[in-house]
């Protein structure tokens, strides 16, 4: 039984909050221009090409939640531009490993490098460059929406116009804006928390469940905003059991599966070919961590 | 927080410390600078707690702790916040003794008594932010802080009553015993508020 998604396009033609992210430094590769006809799908474990060293490399990595050992020899390696889908049944890691990654986790054993620093000696010299969104969403409750964007984004000295533009873009930025962050919604806070991230102009992003609390169109905007960050020579990692609209997402997808992260993942691969104006990408059972997936053109 | 919820947890502390004691006139006025100083501990759990509940409710510490914002930052901003909320808190709490329980504040006694405040507040807030960052990342952090915060502040309960009964003369006490017991109070708010900031990124991090 197949699960299919449509993806309409990643291209994404409106002012950019990306802007100062280092993008001469890394190769990289936009999904939209991948083009391919009938090998959609590769299962290539290897790395997308860069022309700088892994964002994040972990080799047999064990990492603890009190005496639990939450991962237990995690080995993984993303390069620069790659959007990674992180996927695996409840308390199989990936939420423990995007937070490892975050420098927010001791490494008990491994080797674990995130943006060139070695996480068992130097923790923070990696949190300046990442963006995490967890289950929780970081925001002050007494401060309006503009007030919190404003916060995370002066972490980065962030201009004005690029605050601006980061609210712009999560679609908090006009009557949202001055309302205290305890009157939002779910999603309208996920919306804010987004935007913070935006702001931040992180170089690699962690997400947890994302999507959760977003209607179709926040979802929408979420998708864009990360193709377009990924197209900017960011690092995406995504936790989500959202699995069509992450797949649709995702060049990669990483099976985590009892604290252990299964070599490599699986390369998604698409772009548009003759006759087919529409991406469909097909994905298999979602039963197993990093299984089978197919990628399929419409022929309807 | 602390116009709706602290000060009136205070007021009746206050209130209840008059009806132990059996508003003996008397004793009260003897007792008033320990009564002031234990509401304000008391007190100063909520407000600890509240102070790490703004982050700790939504994640916001964690995101601190990835955008990179200095721990020492977050340390002296906390103490800062809440040694102002005390300062306003005590200044009720005497005022509150001398309307309860019949205190006088004698002019000479004001200098002493403010510094007194001072001193004994920086002490309170660096405490109460070391140790509310400490709980707040545990479960049983509600039960946690109070064990941690109260025996570490009783030097400034000891001191801070014993300066303040000098400062108002309650008792026997001496106007100039008062001094010594504010150089105490000194430097147990450097020595917390030092090691607490270099301290605080450590222990929110584990």
């Amino acid at each position: 039984m197949h699960s299919c998604v449509e993806s309409s396009g990643v291209g994404i033609a409106q002012k950019s909050v990306f802007d100062p992210i280092e993008v001469s430094r890394n190769s990289v590769q936009p999904v939209a221009a991948i083009g391919n006809d009938d090998d959609d799908v590769s299962s290539d474990p290897g790395p997308t090409a860069t022309s700088s060293g892994p964002v994040i490399e972990l080799v047999d990595v064990v990492a603890t939640l009190g005496q639990f050992p939450a991962l237990s020899g995690a080995t993984m390696r993303v390069d620069a531009g790659e959007i990674v889908l992180l996927r695996g049944p409840n308390g199989a890691g990936k939420t423990t490993l995007l937070r490892l990654c975050a420098g927010l986790l001791p490494v008990v054993r491994g080797n674990a490098t995130v943006m060139g620093h070695d996480l068992a000696t130097d923790r923070e010299g990696v949190r300046p460059h990442v963006g995490l969104l967890g289950h929780q969403n970081g925001l002050f409750a007494d401060l309006t929406v503009a007030e919190n964007v404003r916060f995370w984004g002066a972490t980065v000295g962030a201009s004005t116009e690029e605050i601006g533009a980061a609210m712009e873009r999560m679609g908090v930025a006009d009557r949202l804006a001055d309302v205290p962050v305890r009157k939002l919604s779910a999603g309208q806070k996920r919306r804010t928390a987004l935007a913070g991230l935006v702001a931040r102009r992180a170089r690699l992003w962690l997400l947890d469940e994302p999507h959760s609390g977003l209607d179709q169109r926040g979802r929408d905007d979420l998708d864009a905003t990360l193709r377009q960050a990924a197209a900017a020579g960011a690092t995406i990692l995504v936790a989500s059991h959202e699995l069509d609209r992450a797949e649709s997402l995702a060049t990669r997808i990483v099976g985590v599966v009892a604290g252990q992260v299964t070599a490599g993942g699986t390369r998604l691969l698409r772009g548009a070919s003759p006759g087919c104006s529409r991406r469909r990408i097909c994905a298999s059972s979602v039963a197993a961590a990093c299984s089978r997936i197919r990628c399929c053109r419409s022929q309807a | 927080m602390l116009t709706n919820q602290v000060l009136p947890f205070a007021g009746v502390t206050m209130l209840i410390f008059g009806f132990a004691l059996d508003a003996n006139k008397a004793v009260l006025e003897l007792v008033a600078p320990g009564l002031v100083w234990l509401a304000t501990m008391f007190s100063l759990l909520l407000l600890v707690q509240r102070a790490f509940a703004v982050e700790g409710d939504d994640g916001a510490l964690d995101a601190m702790r990835v955008a990179g914002v200095d721990a020492r930052a977050i340390f002296l901003g906390k103490a800062i916040g809440l040694a102002i909320q005390l300062l306003l808190l005590e200044v009720v709490l005497l005022f509150a003794a001398v309307v309860l329980y019949g205190e006088t504040i004698p002019a000479g006694g004001v200098v002493l008594l403010v510094t007194t405040l001072v001193s004994a507040t920086c002490g309170l807030a660096a405490v109460g932010t070391l140790y509310g960052g400490l709980a707040a990342g545990s479960k049983g952090r509600e039960t946690l802080l109070p064990l941690l915060t109260l025996p570490a502040v009783a030097p400034v309960l000891i001191g801070a009553t014993r300066a303040v009964e000098s400062a108002l003369g309650t008792g026997v006490a001496e106007l100039s015993d008062g001094w010594q017991w504010v150089g105490l109070l000194t430097v147990f708010a450097v020595v917390f508020g030092v090691g607490g900031a270099l301290a605080f990124g450590p222990l929110i991090d584990e």
